[in-house]
């Protein structure tokens, strides 16, 4: 496979970039694998390419019902943080920064994860508390994050209405310079890359319509294109449709499958250069490179698998942002979409064994899951691997919901992201 | 969009006077201190959250402010069936 440098982009112009090489294999699958991931999205590919990669498994399939990064990969909004405040998830998120701040070099491909920082923004008195907390949290683990007052935050982010004359004036807000943005199609591309190049399959197009179970113990998937394809271990990583594989293996999640909305608006000069999230008045921004605003909120508030959600939804959101961002309120907005978030009840992911042997469940990222892709991919890699649960992942056994030990991190995931 | 009939109100209103929630027909368990933690969580936390019909529970917040059941496809997310609490769906998956 040919390694991407300035160099190649040169040598490539001189023939009019018509001889690059297709970035992955489209193969026919094999009828055994040491390893099937269950739906090709950015964690899915993570967890291959960390399998190839770090633990020398390379007979592996991801199967993908659509086209690889087409699912919640390619509707989220892009943010990367790591500011949570429960040392579980702070530790999780943080493994993931670290990934994400050396990912374009390893992957050699670039997925333009841009360091602008984060702002969360506090309306009240209980919000500001609750920052303090987080920050102070946050700092006990090692990951940045500062307290700012409103005067502080109105130098960062000049448009940002903070004078005392808003419905919820701002007081402050908690500040991550480390946290920022990523090309999301980049980050499944560049996995996708990785992964075939060191001999993984990705089969697509093709869904898997059972799972094969004998005796509390998966032998393998049933698809509509191949038949039956085998396997040792099985990871399912398929977010919205979580529930309905879980129910292929005969048990339940405590998973609901929400639509989440957002939308872009038409492309302006640059003029937010940092992200912008307030829990309060419920919505957040960013701006990408080719200039649109990059705008999102809640989910819809009832369960869908329709990659749709209401306007009454999209109605919030905007006036959030306009709230915000007085100065946005004659931008067009270009483009909305939906996508299928599978919310868990105390707002963090499962990574888990489940009550089948050898099938193991990644799932209930709910409506922040893109900023953990790397090391969501690469402890649920490792899991998989060993067939025990990384270290990180302990905690988030989808188990805690019979022994209590939940991770409240509503606060930190705050608005829908 | 939706447009949701209160089988209290007698009419149809537009989504936003409403709110849903969640799965309808969970049973809490009679005992509650008899329960196992396994029995305990699966009522607390775990969810059919099927791909297809879903009974479901919504609210007339802004409006009569009583509870009723809805049964809705969660794909196309067609309106199926609309019935008070206490009622039996007709409507049901196969």
């Amino acid at each position: 496979m040919q390694q991407y440098s300035g160099f190649g982009l040169l040598k490539h112009s001189l023939s009019h970039h018509e001889n690059w090489q297709r970035v992955w294999r489209n193969p026919t699958p094999k009828k055994k694998y040491d390893v099937i991931i269950i739906g090709g999205g950015g964690h899915g590919l993570a967890t291959a390419y960390y399998l190839a990669k770090e633990h020398g498994i390379t007979n592996v399939a991801v199967i993908e019902k659509g086209y690889l990064g087409g699912g919640n990969t390619a509707r989220n909004t892009t943010i990367v943080r790591s500011n949570y405040l429960w040392d579980e998830s702070a530790h999780l998120y943080e493994h993931a920064m670290k990934l994400w701040e050396g990912l374009s070099q390893d992957l050699n491909y670039n997925v333009m994860f841009s360091q602008r920082g984060c702002l969360n923004l506090g309306h009240t008195l209980q919000d500001m508390r609750d920052i303090e907390r987080r920050v102070n949290a946050n700092r006990l683990n090692g990951i940045d994050g500062e307290v700012l007052d409103a005067k502080q935050v109105s130098e960062i982010v000049p448009i940002l209405d903070c004078s005392d004359n808003a419905r919820y004036p701002v007081m402050g807000a908690s500040w991550q310079p480390r946290a920022g943005v990523a090309r999301h199609d980049a980050v499944a591309w560049g996995y996708a890359r990785g992964a075939d190049m060191r001999g993984v399959d990705l089969i697509q197009q093709t869904e898997v319509v059972d799972l094969i179970i004998e005796d509390g113990t998966i032998l393998g998937v049933k698809t509509d294109r191949y038949g039956d394809i085998m396997a040792d271990r099985v990871g399912s990583v398929v977010a919205g449709n979580s529930s309905v594989v879980a129910a292929m293996a005969g048990f339940e999640l405590p998973l609901e499958s929400h639509p989440l909305q957002a939308l872009v608006s038409e492309p302006i000069k640059p003029i937010l250069d940092t992200v912008v999230m307030s829990n309060h008045v419920h919505g957040y921004a960013s701006q990408s490179d080719k200039g649109d605003l990059v705008i999102g909120a809640g989910i819809d508030s009832y369960t869908g698998y329709g990659q749709r959600g209401s306007y009454p939804t999209i109605e919030h959101t905007v006036q959030a942002i306009v709230e915000m961002f007085p100065i946005f309120s004659r931008v067009r907005m270009n483009r909305q979409w939906g996508g299928i978030v599978d919310t868990c009840p105390d707002a963090c992911p499962i990574i888990s064994k489940t009550p089948v042997k050898n099938l193991f469940f990644n799932c209930g990222w709910g409506t922040g899951g893109f900023k953990a892709t790397p090391g969501s991919g690469n402890v649920f890699a490792a899991s998989l691997a060993k067939g025990e649960m990384h270290e990180l992942a302990e905690p988030f056994s989808m188990f805690r919901f019979h022994n209590g030990a939940l991770i409240d991190e509503h606060g930190a995931a705050g608005v829908a992201h | 969009m939706f447009y949701i009939y209160c089988p209290y109100c007698g009419e149809h209103r537009e989504e936003e006077e409403f709110h849903n929630h969640g799965q309808a027909h969970i049973e809490r368990p009679k005992d509650p201190d008899s329960c196992t933690d396994e029995e305990w969580g699966n009522y607390m936390f775990f969810r059919k959250n099927p791909k297809g019909l879903h009974h479901e529970i919504w609210v007339h917040a802004a409006g009569c402010r009583k509870f009723f059941n809805v049964t809705r496809h969660t794909v196309t997310y067609e309106i199926k069936e609309v019935y008070k609490m206490g009622e039996q769906p007709k409507v049901v998956a196969e």
